[in-house]
């Protein structure tokens, strides 16, 4: 359980998605703009950048099922915010407690083996 | 929500131990109780639970409940609990549990243990907020950089 052990392959699957949504200048500006101004909608998102607002919601999409950020359906539009929280306190969390069995199962190990 | 791993905790460690002292080691409570840390009172019996004190002078205020799930000799112990309930003014007791799971296995003349604790999506969203608080930073400070580099 050292700090130098390979990252499993199952976790870095599971954080590809993450990076891929991240990975694209349209969704990093509308990531930066979202946490800057948000929440906002995708007409006023529109204006900043020189793209559709078909392919801006796209973009949004693709953010929203890496649970970067969610949406909101005020009447005709749907207000989209950036959402850090959901996944940094749920990694902060298992984090927390993983640390803890480390330190448990230390002390299994030396009980066991002495 | 595209992570997997926020629901579960898993650990591996090889034991350089028969795998009868690392079964004895978990499925005996007073045994469990010495390396974890804590007094149990009572034996493990399948369905039933196992109240404890954790004994560390700093967390002498959690009391635990052990909810022994399965026993099968040798090979996996299991149990439902609170996953680290430290406010103590807080009722853990509604809160759904967290399932942890011992498996052991022959392994390099000893034993490979492997441990998975689940259902942590289950738990009240306050309580991961707990621990977020500890430490949120990270992202927003993440996000006002990139924010600066792409206005810049």
């Amino acid at each position: 359980m050292s700090r130098t052990d390979a990252i499993p392959a199952a976790r870095l699957k599971g954080a590809a998605p993450l990076f891929a949504a991240l990975g694209d200048a349209t969704r990093l500006g509308l990531l930066a703009s979202l946490c800057a101004g948000g929440p906002l909608t995708v007409t006023r998102l529109s204006g900043q950048f020189d793209v559709s607002r078909q392919a801006i919601t796209k973009h949004l999409e693709v953010l929203s099922e890496a649970g970067l950020v969610k949406s909101l359906r005020q009447g005709r539009e749907r207000i989209w915010t950036f959402e850090p929280k959901r996944l940094e306190e749920a990694h902060h969390y298992l984090e927390r407690l993983s640390k803890q069995w480390d330190v448990s199962l230390g002390r299994l190990k030396a009980f066991v083996e002495n | 929500m595209t992570t997997p791993t926020t629901d579960c905790i898993k650990k591996e460690l090889h034991l350089r131990a028969p795998q009868a002292r690392v079964w004895k080691a978990l499925s005996d409570a007073h045994e469990f109780g010495t390396w974890f840390g804590m007094k149990l009172e009572g034996a493990f019996v399948p369905g039933e639970s196992v109240f404890g004190r954790i004994t560390h002078p700093d967390y002498e205020h959690i009391h635990l409940e052990m909810k022994v799930e399965r026993m099968e000799a040798e090979t996996l112990f299991s149990y439902w609990w609170h996953p680290y309930p430290m406010d103590k003014k807080r009722d853990y007791s509604k809160e759904p549990m967290t399932l942890v799971e011992f498996r052991l296995e022959v392994a390099d003349g000893g034993t490979l243990l492997k441990v998975v604790e689940s259902g942590f999506d289950k738990l009240p969203p306050d309580r991961r907020d707990e621990a977020f608080r500890m430490n949120d930073s990270g992202w927003t400070h993440q996000m006002v950089r990139i924010e600066r580099y792409v206005t810049n």
